[in-house]
């Protein structure tokens, strides 16, 4: 029996992200450089909320985007606290990159973005039906490697040196979870 | 060192042709093989209309992404086209980019004229564009591929499991990468002679 899916888990629930409602939230964690060094290769740099809102406005036109944006809102009281995506959607082979940020730096640490991921997963495996999901890590977080962990992802190699900073290089992790490792996680059914 | 140069002596990397590379091109595009290089879409035969507008795409990207350059590989026998090869998605930050190359005709392959090319570009990227790193994808069905890049001096960094299904069956498919050091070690070879 098919069951619907609801993207609502304990901690958060993941909402479609709304460029109107939201732009202002993404704007203002671009603010944090420490939290753009987890998340981006690239520097970090500002946006303001109506930039990020028309960047995200050019995805609605899309006729058939390859990505999918949420919103991570806790639960108990609403509260933005991050986005998750899947992009590049490779429909194909059936693999998908995934990123995610915790906006809210107070709140790192306390499982918020691996219920998010794991949610997202459900998305990803009995919505899109995808094989797996691949993502990239820097070697310096390693507390967002424990949660991949968590959520079945394996790390599957490293792009040596990839990413530079304050003068020196770290690499690249990529990481992969397969349809299989998450079924036997997320209790076979 | 000897100055940088878009060409040696079997091949050189040239601009798009527009008119003259569709003529050509447009035959290659029903090898489902060629087309899984060549574009991120699925694979297609393209029409010669369909080549020149993609031509156009490639040069548009070109001037506005900042971080995109395509080539055209020709035989310096003749200056007919051969295939391509680009450079994309370099991070300016960090050194670090991506390499793409393909030859187009069947009866062209086995030849060098990939090999030669990639010597070009891999000299393009570590000597004019600075970068630190090149990387490559490749499947795991194609072996040709990953000698051929292993042969450049490429490493396997990284194996994602069952990431490419081709024709019905399951393959991994590798990140490989080249590093300056690497790169450099085996041009110092190269230049006293030594076959690496």
């Amino acid at each position: 029996m098919p069951t619907t899916l609801s993207l609502s888990g304990k901690k958060v629930r993941l909402e479609p992200f709304d460029p109107e409602r939201d732009s202002v939230h993404l704007a203002g964690w671009f603010r944090n450089a420490e939290y753009m060094r987890l998340m981006d290769t690239e520097p970090a740099r500002l946006f303001s909320p109506e930039a990020v809102k028309k960047w995200q406005e050019k995805d609605l036109e899309v006729e058939r985007p390859n990505g999918v944006l949420f919103l991570i809102v806790r639960q108990e009281d609403d509260l933005p606290i991050g986005f998750i995506g899947l992009d590049g959607v490779d429909l194909l082979h059936g693999d998908s990159f995934i990123g995610i940020g915790i906006g809210e730096q107070e709140l790192w640490g306390q499982g918020y973005g691996t219920e998010a991921m794991r949610l997202s997963l459900e998305y990803g495996f009995q919505v899109l039906n995808l094989h797996r999901v691949t993502l990239n890590v820097f070697d310096y977080n390693q507390r967002a490697i424990r949660s991949y962990e968590k959520c079945g992802f394996q790390v599957e190699g490293r792009q040596r040196q990839a990413i530079h900073r304050d003068g020196r290089r770290y690499d690249i992790l990529f990481m992969g979870v397969l349809r299989e490792d998450w079924e036997l996680l997320s209790g076979g059914d | 060192m000897a100055a940088f140069r878009f060409e040696n002596d079997l091949v050189c990397l040239g601009p798009i042709d527009n008119e003259k590379d569709a003529a050509v091109e447009v035959a290659w595009t029903v090898d489902a093989g060629y087309m899984q290089i060549r574009t991120a879409e699925v694979p297609r035969p393209l029409s010669k209309m369909y080549l020149k507008k993609l031509y156009e795409k490639i040069e548009k990207r070109m001037d506005e992404s900042g971080n995109f350059y395509y080539f055209t590989i020709r035989s310096r026998t003749d200056d007919r086209l051969l295939g391509f090869v680009q450079l994309d998605w370099i991070s300016w930050s960090n050194n670090a980019g991506s390499i793409t190359i393909a030859i187009g005709a069947p009866q062209d392959r086995g030849q060098g004229y990939g090999t030669q090319a990639l010597k070009i570009a891999l000299e393009y990227a570590f000597r004019e564009l600075n970068l630190h790193r090149v990387t490559a994808w490749v499947p795991e069905w194609n072996a040709g591929a990953l000698r051929f890049f292993q042969r450049a001096g490429f490493v396997i960094e990284a194996r994602r499991r069952q990431a490419a299904l081709h024709q019905g069956k399951r393959y991994d498919s590798f990140v490989i990468g080249l590093l300056r050091p690497e790169w450099e070690a085996q041009s110092a070879l190269a230049s006293l002679g030594v076959d690496s």
